[in-house]
This record gives C-alpha cells, sequence and structure tokens, in this order.
C-alpha cells in the first residue's frame, strides 16, 4: 500500500490530493495526521493525477504533510448476529466498552439495489398498539413510513413507542415463524440528552439486547453522518436477509442527514438544486429508503421508520417534500393536537399509509378495517371543516346534521387520538372504539361502509349519548 | 439510419475521471449516444458529450471502485431495444435487461453490476404462421407473418422499416428461434423475427391522424368528464400521497388499449412489486386472459442507477411504436415523468452545463415534447392504423404546478388530470380536482360517445359540470355563513352536487366491482342523480320543505351504485323509487 504526502487542498470536509496510480471511485482512504491520528475518508472524485475526498471525522488537524493511504476497497461494515444489544458510533466502531466484534462477513455499506423482480409484495400487518396509525394508517412488515415532525414535538416518544410495542399478531394455526424481532436504531446529529432518552429507554424495557444501536450525535462530524445509516442499513439488510430477522430501522433524524449532504455539495461547489441541497438528492435518500423491504423466498423483512423534523413546519421543504416521493405514506405529528394535550399527537387527515389497502380486512386483520377507517376518515374531515365555519356563526346556526359532525370530531381526539404513549392497543380494541364513536351517526350517514357490516357492529344503544355529554359539557 | 446490423468494435479508451453516473475517457474513438462498455467489469454507458480527446459517457450501473486507467470498450452503436416476441409479459429495467433473467444471472435478489442479458430471448421458439408467399412483393412494415406471443396477442412479424422490401423468395413455416431466417427477399435481405431499434428515434410512420376514438378507461370521472383519446397524451401531476400511481394503475388494469407499456421511472420497488404480482392474476376486461398477457413493464425503481432512468422512458416509447406499427392501439404510462427530469438534471450538473429554470437542463422543454410527439394516432407505413397513447404522471416539488416539468409538459398534453391534495386527504378519491383538470379532447370524442353510449351523453355531461360549478360558487358563501341560512333552492343544489361529488365522481379502486365502471354504468348513474334532481325540483315547487327532501330513503342508494354489478335493473327501481318517494310528499 502506497503513502503519499501530497495533499494540495483542504476545503471544509474535503481534502485533495495528487497521486500516481488510479484509485477506484467511492473508496476508503486513511490519513493520517501529523499528530498521528488516523482518520478516514472515500473517494468522491477520481481523476487521473488527482483525487478528492471527503473526511468522516472531520479535516481538523489535518495538514498538507498528512499522509494518505488507500485502501483499494469501497467502505464496509463488518456484520455478525453478535451486534444485537452493541452500541456503536457513527462509523460503526463500538463505543459501549464491550469486546472488540469478530465479524462474520463484511458487506460493502451502499449496498446494491434489489432487484424489483425478487421482492415480494409486502402485506403482513404489523401491530403498532397506537389507534391512529393501526386503525388509520397501518404499517406492514417490508414497508418505509417516515415520521414527518417538527422542532419541539414528541416524535421521539412516538417511535420509542412503536418500537416498544410493535408485534405481528399471531394467526391461530401458529405456524413455525421462528424469526425474531430486532431493532436497529440509527441516530444523526440528535443531541446527547435526546441520545441519552433512547438508551434509557432501550435499557429500562430490555430492548437494547435486540438492537442495535448506531451513534451520531450533534457534535460528532456533519461528514459522517451520511455513511451512518447506510451502516445502519446494511447491518439490518444483514440480519433480515442472511439471519431471518424482522427488523424494524429507526433513523433519527434525516433533516440531519440532508444537511450533511449539502454540506458536502457545497464544499465540492456543486450546482445546488432547490434550496442549495444537491440535485442528487432524491437518488441519495432513494437509495437509502429503498433498502426497505421483502424478498422473496427469505423469512426476514426490513421496515423502516424515518424520522425528519420539518424546518418551519413547512412540508414542502426539500427534505419532506422528497422523502413523501420515496416512502410508502407518512405520519403527520400536529402541533395543534400536540398543544391540546394529546398523546400522540398524530393527525390521521394529511398522514397516509400506501401500504394499507393490501394489509388489512378479512384473514388479516379484520373484515371491517378498510370500512370503518375510511368512515372515520370522511367524518373527522368533516368536522374539521365544520370547526372553521363554527367560529363564525356559532353553534346553534348549524343543523343537528353538523353539530354531531362537531362531536364526533371532538370525541375521536379524545377518545381515539390520546390514548397516551404507554397504552397499548390491540386492533380489535381500536376498531370497537371506532365503531364507538361511529355509531354516533344515524345508519344512513354511514355510506361507506358495507350495510352488513354496519348491521354486524353498528351500537344501536349509544344513539342519543353525544347529546347528552354536549349538555354537560 | 440504424446502426443496428453493424457489428464492427471499434478500438479501446481508457478512463479518465469518474464522478457517480458520469465518467469520461481519452482516446475512445467515438459517436455521439454510442454504447459503450467502461471498466474492467464492462459496464454499460452510452456517450452524451465530445470535446477534443475527452468523450464523456453517462453509465447505466453503479460506478463504486472504478478508477482512472480502466479501459473502455465501445461497441460502435447506438442504445437500440431488442423487438420480437417475448417483449410482453416481461419486466425489464431501463436498459431492457429483463430482470427475471438477471435475477437467474446474478444468483442473487439484488442487482450485482456488469451483468448484460438481451432483451428477448433468443434461444426461444416461436411458431411461425407465413401470411404472405414466395413471389409477394413486400414494403418495409409490411406484416410477412404472425406469431401467438401471448394468449391474448398475436404478434405481427415485420419487415424491418429499414429494408428496402423487393419479392419474396423464400418463406419458412414452423418453429424457429428469432435469429433464424423466416423470410428471404430478391434483394438478399434476410427477415427474421429480431428488430433492432435505437430508442432515440421515432420509428418511421406514414400519416399522424386526428384521434376520434376515447381510450375508456372505466374510470367514471376520467371517461365521463376528462376523456383521453387513442392516441392522446395525458398528463397527472400532483403532490405525493394524492393517487398518482393508483390512477396509473387502474389504467395499465382498466383501459381498452391492446397492449399497455408501463415505465416505473424511479418510484417505489413495492409499487412495482404489486404490478408483478398483481397483474398476471387479474383479468384483461376486454378478453378475460390475464392482464400481463397484454403488458410490458420497465421497472427502474428510485435505487437504481440515474442513467438508467433517464433512458427507461424511451425504451418504453420504443416498445410501443413496435406494437403500433402492427395495427394495435398501445397505451404508454409513464410514472414519473418528473424523476425523468430530475436524472437529465442530475447527469447536466455533473457535466456542468448552464443550468436553466430550477437547475433543469435548458432542453428540458425540448426533450419532454420530443416524448409526447412519440405518441398519437396513427397510419402506418403498411396502411394499418395504430396508436400510441401517453399518460405520463407528474410529481411537483411541494405539490406546486409551477414548477418547469409540470408547465412544459402542460403546454403540450392535451388532457390534465389534476391531482388534489385537499381531495386525497379526506379520502375521496380518484381525487381529481375536476375545476381544475380539462381534456381538450371532448369535442373530437362526443360523436364516438353519442354513437355508442347515449345520444345525450354530451348535455348529461355538461349537466353534471353545471351542478358542479353552482356548487364551488355556493360553498364560497356557505364557508361564510351556514348552509341552513341559504335558499331552500340552493340547499336543495348542494344536496345534489353532494350525490355527484360522492357517487359520481369517486370510485373505490379496491373495490371488485367499483374498481372498472362501463361506460355506460357511468352514464345511467349521471342520469339517475339527474332524475333525483328532477324529481326533487318538482317536490320543491309543489311547497316540499328542502328538509323532508332530502330525508328521502332512496336517495342515499345513489351512492351504492358503483358497488352494484346488476346496475341496470337498480338503477332503474332506483329511480322508480326515488319518483314514488317524493311524489308522496305532495
Amino acid at each position: 500500500m502506497k503513502e503519499y504526502q501530497t495533499i494540495t487542498e483542504i476545503s471544509g470536509p474535503l481534502v485533495f490530493a495528487e497521486v500516481d496510480e488510479p484509485v477506484g471511485y467511492d473508496e476508503i482512504v486513511e490519513i493520517e495526521t501529523p499528530n498521528g491520528e488516523t482518520k478516514r475518508g472515500q473517494i468522491l472524485e477520481s481523476s487521473d493525477g488527482l483525487v478528492a475526498i471527503q473526511v468522516f471525522e472531520g479535516t481538523t488537524g489535518i495538514d498538507k504533510n498528512a499522509s494518505v493511504r488507500f485502501l483499494g476497497e469501497t467502505l464496509k461494515m463488518p456484520v455478525t448476529e453478535d451486534l444485537l444489544g452493541r452500541v456503536l458510533d457513527g462509523s460503526g466502531q463500538p463505543i459501549d466498552g464491550g469486546p472488540d466484534i469478530v465479524p462474520d462477513d463484511r458487506h460493502d455499506i451502499v449496498g446494491e439495489a434489489i432487484n424489483p423482480f425478487s421482492r415480494e409484495y409486502p402485506e403482513e400487518f404489523i401491530q403498532s398498539g397506537v389507534s391512529a396509525i393501526d386503525g388509520m394508517n397501518t404499517l406492514v412488515r417490508g414497508q418505509k413510513l417516515p415520521i414527518f415532525s417538527a422542532s419541539g414535538l414528541p416524535h421521539n416518544n412516538l417511535a420509542l413507542q412503536i418500537a416498544r410495542q410493535a408485534t405481528v399478531p399471531e394467526d391461530d394455526e401458529s405456524e413455525d415463524d421462528s424469526s425474531e424481532f430486532a431493532v436497529i436504531f440509527g441516530a444523526m446529529g440528535i443531541t446527547a440528552e435526546e441520545a441519552n432518552e433512547f438508551m434509557e429507554d432501550f435499557e429500562r424495557t430490555g430492548a437494547l439486547e435486540r438492537s442495535v444501536v448506531f451513534m451520531n450525535l450533534a457534535d460528532d462530524p456533519a461528514v459522517e453522518r451520511t455513511v451512518t445509516p447506510r451502516m445502519a442499513l446494511t447491518t439490518a439488510e444483514y440480519l433480515a436477509f442472511e439471519k431471518d430477522y424482522h427488523v424494524l430501522v429507526i433513523l433519527t433524524d434525516m433533516t440531519n442527514y440532508c444537511e450533511a449532504l449539502r454540506e458536502i455539495g457545497a464544499a465540492r461547489e456543486e450546482v445546488p438544486g432547490r434550496r442549495g441541497y444537491p440535485g442528487y438528492m432524491y437518488t441519495d435518500l432513494a437509495q437509502l429508503y429503498e433498502r426497505a423491504g421483502r424478498i422473496e423466498g427469505r423469512e426476514g423483512s426490513v421496515t423502516q421508520i424515518p424520522i425528519l423534523t420539518m424546518p418551519g413546519d413547512d412540508d414542502t421543504h426539500p427534505i419532506p417534500d422528497l422523502t413523501g416521493y420515496i416512502t410508502e405514506g407518512q405520519i403527520y405529528i400536529d402541533r395543534n393536537l400536540n398543544s391540546q394535550g394529546i398523546e400522540p399527537p398524530i393527525n390521521p387527515l394529511p398522514s397516509l399509509s400506501r401500504l394499507m389497502d393490501d394489509g388489512i380486512g378479512e384473514g388479516l386483520t379484520r373484515e371491517d378495517h378498510g370500512d370503518v377507517s375510511d368512515q372515520m376518515f370522511a367524518a373527522y374531515a368533516e368536522g374539521e371543516d365544520l370547526r372553521d365555519l363554527v367560529n363564525i356563526v356559532g353553534r346553534e346556526a348549524l343543523s343537528e346534521r353538523d353539530n354531531t359532525y362537531l362531536d364526533f370530531a371532538d370525541r375521536f381526539e379524545e377518545e381515539f387520538l390520546d390514548q397516551g404513549f404507554d397504552t397499548n392497543r390491540t386492533i380489535e380494541e381500536t376498531l370497537e372504539i371506532g365503531w364507538d364513536l361511529l355509531s354516533m351517526f344515524p345508519k344512513t350517514e354511514l355510506n361507506r361502509i358495507d350495510e352488513e357490516l354496519i348491521e354486524q357492529h353498528y351500537r344501536e344503544d349509544v344513539g342519543d349519548e353525544p347529546a347528552e355529554e354536549v349538555a354537560a359539557d | 439510419m440504424s446502426q443496428a446490423t453493424q457489428e464492427t468494435v471499434r478500438e479501446d479508451g481508457l478512463i479518465q475521471s469518474v464522478s457517480g453516473p458520469v465518467v469520461t475517457a481519452v482516446d475512445l474513438d467515438a459517436r455521439m449516444n454510442d454504447v459503450v462498455y467502461v471498466g474492467d467489469e464492462g459496464l454499460m454507458g452510452e456517450v452524451i458529450e465530445i470535446e477534443g480527446d475527452l468523450t464523456t459517457i453517462q453509465v447505466y450501473e453503479e460506478t463504486s471502485g472504478v478508477g482512472p486507467g480502466e479501459p473502455v470498450e465501445n461497441t460502435g452503436e447506438p442504445l437500440t431495444v431488442d423487438l420480437g416476441p417475448g417483449l410482453l409479459d416481461t419486466i425489464y429495467d431501463g436498459v431492457q435487461r429483463p430482470l427475471d433473467v438477471l435475477e437467474e444471472k446474478m444468483n442473487s435478489a439484488f442487482l450485482d453490476r456488469g451483468v448484460d442479458a438481451p432483451g428477448i430471448e433468443m434461444d426461444e421458439q416461436w411458431e411461425f404462421l407465413p401470411e404472405v408467399s414466395e413471389g409477394d412483393e413486400v414494403a418495409p412494415g409490411d406484416v410477412v407473418g404472425t406469431v401467438e406471443e401471448t394468449v391474448t396477442i398475436d404478434h405481427k412479424v415485420l419487415v424491418p422499416p429499414n429494408f428496402e422490401g423487393g419479392e419474396v423468395t423464400a418463406i419458412e413455416s414452423g418453429s424457429f428461434t428469432v435469429q433464424e431466417t423466416v423470410v428471404e427477399l430478391d434483394n438478399g435481405e434476410e427477415i427474421t423475427m429480431h428488430q433492432e431499434w435505437p430508442v432515440r428515434q421515432a420509428r418511421p410512420s406514414a400519416e399522424k391522424k386526428t384521434p376520434r376514438i376515447p381510450l375508456v378507461s372505466g374510470q367514471r370521472i376520467l371517461d365521463g368528464l376528462f376523456p383521453i383519446a387513442k392516441g392522446g397524451t395525458a398528463a397527472i401531476p400532483g403532490p405525493f400521497g394524492s393517487g398518482k400511481t393508483v390512477t396509473q394503475h387502474q389504467l395499465a388494469k382498466y383501459a381498452d388499449a391492446d397492449i399497455i407499456v408501463y415505465v416505473g421511472c424511479g418510484e417505489r420497488g413495492n409499487e412495482m412489486t404489486e404490478v408483478i404480482e398483481d397483474f398476471p392474476e387479474l383479468e384483461d376486461p376486454t378478453t378475460g386472459n390475464p392482464l400481463m398477457a397484454r403488458t410490458s413493464l420497465i421497472a427502474n425503481t428510485s435505487n437504481m442507477p440515474v442513467a438508467a432512468r433517464e433512458s427507461c422512458i424511451y425504451t418504453g416509447i420504443t416498445i410501443a411504436e413496435y406494437y403500433r406499427d402492427m395495427g394495435y392501439d398501445v397505451a404508454l404510462m409513464a410514472d414519473s415523468t418528473s424523476r425523468w427530469a430530475e436524472a437529465m438534471r442530475e447527469i447536466s450538473s455533473r457535466l456542468e452545463e448552464m443550468p436553466g429554470e430550477e437547475g433543469y437542463p435548458a432542453y428540458l422543454a425540448a426533450r419532454l415534447s420530443q416524448f409526447y410527439e412519440r405518441a398519437g394516432y396513427f397510419e402506418n407505413i403498411n396502411g394499418t392504423e395504430g396508436s400510441v397513447s401517453a399518460i405520463g404522471a407528474v410529481s411537483p416539488p411541494g405539490g406546486d404546478f409551477s414548477e418547469p416539468v409540470t408547465q412544459n409538459t402542460l403546454r403540450i398534453v392535451k388532457t390534465f388530470w389534476a391531482l388534489d391534495a385537499d381531495l386525497a386527504e379526506r379520502r375521496h378519491f380518484p381525487a381529481i380536482n375536476w375545476s381544475e383538470s380539462y381534456s381538450l379532447y371532448k369535442n373530437q370524442l362526443d360523436p364516438w360517445f353519442v354513437e355508442n353510449v347515449a345520444s345525450d351523453w354530451p348535455e348529461e355531461r355538461q349537466w353534471g359540470v353545471d351542478v358542479l360549478d353552482e356548487e364551488s360558487e355556493l360553498q364560497e358563501i356557505v364557508q361564510l355563513v351556514g348552509k341552513d341560512a341559504l335558499p331552500e333552492d340552493q340547499q336543495l343544489t348542494l344536496d345534489v352536487a353532494r350525490y355527484l361529488r360522492e357517487a359520481y365522481l369517486q370510485q373505490n379502486a379496491f373495490h371488485p366491482t367499483d374498481t372498472y365502471c362501463p361506460p355506460e354504468k357511468t352514464y345511467l348513474l349521471l342520469t339517475a342523480i339527474h332524475h333525483y334532481h328532477d324529481e326533487a325540483f318538482k317536490a320543491l315547487e309543489a311547497g316540499v320543505p328542502v328538509e323532508e327532501i332530502t330525508a328521502i330513503d332512496a336517495a342515499p342508494r345513489i351512492n351504492r351504485v358503483g358497488v352494484q354489478e346488476n346496475y341496470e335493473e337498480y338503477i332503474a327501481d332506483l329511480k322508480e323509487d326515488i319518483a314514488a318517494e317524493l311524489r308522496e310528499l305532495y
């Protein structure tokens, strides 16, 4: 291995060096600073005689005399089942004081695209125990469903609640489904406090044993963040497709990841796209998100819940916007619901799970699931509209029908959404609450539900109840 | 001019630099758009710029680990697709490599690099039935025989458009592979079932005609309000979650085209898997055969190489044109053209080209119009008529239709189906906004609907549009003062409009019956609502209070029409009951 002391330029996270042999694109570089520190980096551009290196640990301390070694291979993640229970830093080095990792294999972190022909369509319901998700925006194994949140909202609590509660309800015929559940947690640029919150919860609930944690904290080098999710996903793919685990990958916070991409783009003086983010951000994000899925003939699955904070609560910002175009839906955390004290403050209206329709219904959840969900969406949307009107004309000016919708919207928030971060509801419980609420309406209003199902589930006795409650208010 | 038959391999060059999908090479003797093999692994690429001794190549595969000094080999051919029997019931990546063959060759569920595979199976035997005999004169484009490609489609073997044609001197009959000669001509030309065609060049036709037949989609809002013609162009823009892909899937399933080419360009892997799993099991509504038997899929998902995303649209439209030449009606769905435009932008910025609007290259508008112009209703060079309808989804950032891809698309296409996030949020699907959308084909298609469905089709549609327009005006007042403050006749209009929205415009794609609505049913449902409107207003004039009118039991049954299989009977009963109940009130 040749060593060079040929650095010509250092700019932000980038180092440019002259070489006299060809170096491959994306290959790994080690840079030894004069005071003996070794930093790792990756080739961003390779041309005859000159390479651009992106340094993961920051360029502080590198000078023109630093020596550069080209390792001749792309970045690899050492993978083994023993990673479960371990805490690693953002570039995959153990930081929990445990023993060295003895890898079974080393996998390229870039990962290859899953052949769409080899995929298996995700349709196994995951019960998150959260009514707003299970009932109305159902998550399935192999899906990528991000949480769209914003600063100051409890997205971490929701992520923890899902990580704690997520199960797949067993079928009656207990098939020899030996596959186990694992959580991979990839933190990018989160604060040490947030990290402690996660770690404490993992330790308290014993979840750490079946988790692999990658920690890139807010004061760790930003460039390292571009590697962290790839390390996490490479580990996830290994556990899912070689070791038959059902893996849930939580990535937080994707906004910090995208900021790091922008930083590198700016340092390379690239032509920027929208709001200064690089033009290839869609492709780059897709290469992460698309690593969720199921493969035909393999037991395991990779399910992703990336969390992102929308700058200025704006979902047209490039980060949530591009994410929404790639992922299979999104869960919105709502600031108003949060200030009303609703836990978890999920707003079901803009939320969506694209894979829901194939994951629910008879044999999967319950045959009335789809209809109940549709009806609740329509009713809550109408109730929300009417709230604007009430502010102007007052309740008395509205018809009885409209008043019922208003009552529905209130009860929906109090009884259906506000379950608390520690309550775990089965899908049956969720749907029964749904019927309790829908039975406020006369049967003819339930135009999205099959007539037979109405006969089966409609609560005949609760018709007058809401009116009394209103009187009591 | 096609270079398809030329097999010369030119001298090799050497890689000079690598940056993502863009590679430059020196000492390579190549022409623009030649296909080259890059590096020791032989990754497929295409020449996109030549400057002095320096050739710039976009590579269709991941370039990690490729370095300067590795060889570049030129094939001397432009990017072509293989055409012949075997295109249907197949799924390709963006450069026409069959994904099932790749899985087998790579022996992995992940896409490896440097593996090539022909677009059609070269060794498979097909039963060739000749349609000409010795001594017949054949010209380019003429049919010389047929092959049963799938249960639905007879594949017509054509004299390639770049041949001269002449007298048939020998013709075979029986089982052959696509590489074996089946017809020989007196000028020495040998015709096989296999052709190649450069993807960036439109296949020739005799004449482009005005399309006058609708592409019936079985979707009420499309057929009823905003129809597209066979050979027409349409755009479906919408923010994420508004149902672009579901709409495209519905069209691919139920449009009455002979052939469907579905291009998944830079979209989700699971969505393509859904198509691969669903289509072989779903029935083609016209023939009853599996849908896959008329479908060719091109899947270049968002995590597959970006350069192949740029080419997949061309691969798709070339396959579509090939079937058009046989006299078929082809519908091409491109989901999504925004990803295609972004791929152009990405390559363009790596080339450090001067950007146009929002970083897109200045040639964006030209590329979009070149693509949509390859659609149309054509008279083919062999005298038959065929069509390519192009339906492109657009994914505008932030749902903002003023961005360059949407705007440049709208300047070309004649049908605009605007998807609306608000409608999607209240689960009004398909979430097509009826006041923003339009179809410029309406007038030229009306004669067909009048002749084949109902003589008052245009009038009924206009009635529906008027009521919906009136509703949106009234809604503005309702927002301010509440519904009960409106006069009774306007309250009744709102009630009628609600049925139009809920029963007519909404359609449940996941309900086995409602998912496909034939034009007759679309029409009858509209007349049922119109009937309710007329009877209700009669009752109102007779002095019946509006609350009593809207409370009749029969009216809500309008919402159930969509799910009825025996809709004719159901609607007839419904009309009777509405009239009877209302007349009882006065």
